[in-house]
């Protein structure tokens, strides 16, 4: 097995272009990567995985990953499933938006406040599957699972 | 361009890794929002090459640019595995070569200069799309 990063999570955004909930997965994911779980997550790039990038495949077959897709045809999830291993989790903006109610949440070019808002959600929601995934408690304190020498 | 042409379709890398990236994705929306909006028509990378049938359909056999912030060209190979005829490349890295000046940062959130750079992308491929329309004119 390659020398790769230990007790990481990697997350796949659709990042769907067309629609604004595919720019909420790009904020949310990078809201985790840069501050609500820095050093336990990774971003895996969609597009680079799909042109058969084989880091982000063989990270994405050995190490958990968690699918953020903007809407059901969830390509992210799809995707790694078909050319990786099946994530451990797969999160949809649009089921999360009817969870919190939102309303219009701007464009895929600019999300309104509501749609940051929504990523935001979205955000805390992927945090909390990370730290299901490495056995943390919640708000990313360590836990006593079997095998965590963190 | 006639009403009843085909918007020709838009791709961008999409990367969600580096500024590039991101400065690549806002070129396509202002070459498609600002710039050559009856012309031009964004589509989402994952879905062709997810082999979405809708997808599939918006590039239909025609031209198709492409505007990738790496040197993998992931957008340019999406659409041509989606059955794009022909694939325009606009390449970010390359633009920037030409702006030697801009220190593109951010991700979500380009910097000034991440935007002047896609500014100078979209630019660019406003162009190329002109010129995919003047062929299709004078075919």
């Amino acid at each position: 097995m390659p020398d790769l990063p230990k007790k990481k999570v990697g997350l796949i955004a659709c990042s769907g272009e067309e629609l604004p909930e595919g720019t909420v997965t790009r904020r949310a994911v990078r809201k985790v990567l840069e501050t609500l779980r820095p050093d336990d997550t990774v971003t895996l790039c969609l597009p680079l995985f799909l042109a058969g990038g084989e880091g982000e495949r063989t990270f994405a077959k050995h190490y958990p990953t968690i699918a953020v897709d903007g809407c059901d045809k969830r390509c992210a999830a799809r995707a790694t499933e078909k050319y990786s291993a099946e994530p451990v989790a797969s999160v949809v903006v649009a089921d999360i938006a009817k969870e919190c109610g939102c309303g219009a949440i701007g464009t895929a070019r600019r999300l309104n406040v509501e749609g940051l808002r929504l990523a935001e959600a979205v955000a805390e929601k992927i945090a909390e599957e990370t730290d299901r995934q490495l056995k943390k408690k919640p708000g990313g304190q360590a836990g006593k699972a079997a095998g965590d020498k963190r | 361009m006639s009403p009843t042409r085909r918007k020709i379709p838009v791709a961008a890398c999409s990367g969600i890794g580096k500024s590039l990236g991101a400065a690549a994705r806002e070129a396509a929306y202002v070459l498609t929002e600002d710039l050559r909006p009856e012309k031009t028509k964004v589509v989402a990378l994952s879905l062709l090459v997810m082999g979405d049938e809708e997808a599939r359909r918006e590039i239909g056999g025609g031209a198709a640019v492409a505007i990738d912030g790496c040197k993998l060209e992931c957008a340019a190979k999406g659409l041509a595995c989606s059955g794009a005829s022909k694939v325009h490349k606009i390449a970010v890295f390359d633009v920037i070569r030409r702006h030697r000046g801009l220190k593109p940062e951010g991700v979500c959130d380009l910097n000034e200069d991440g935007l002047k750079l896609a500014r100078a992308a979209a630019d660019e491929a406003a162009k190329i799309v002109d010129d995919i329309d003047g062929e299709g004119r004078d075919a």
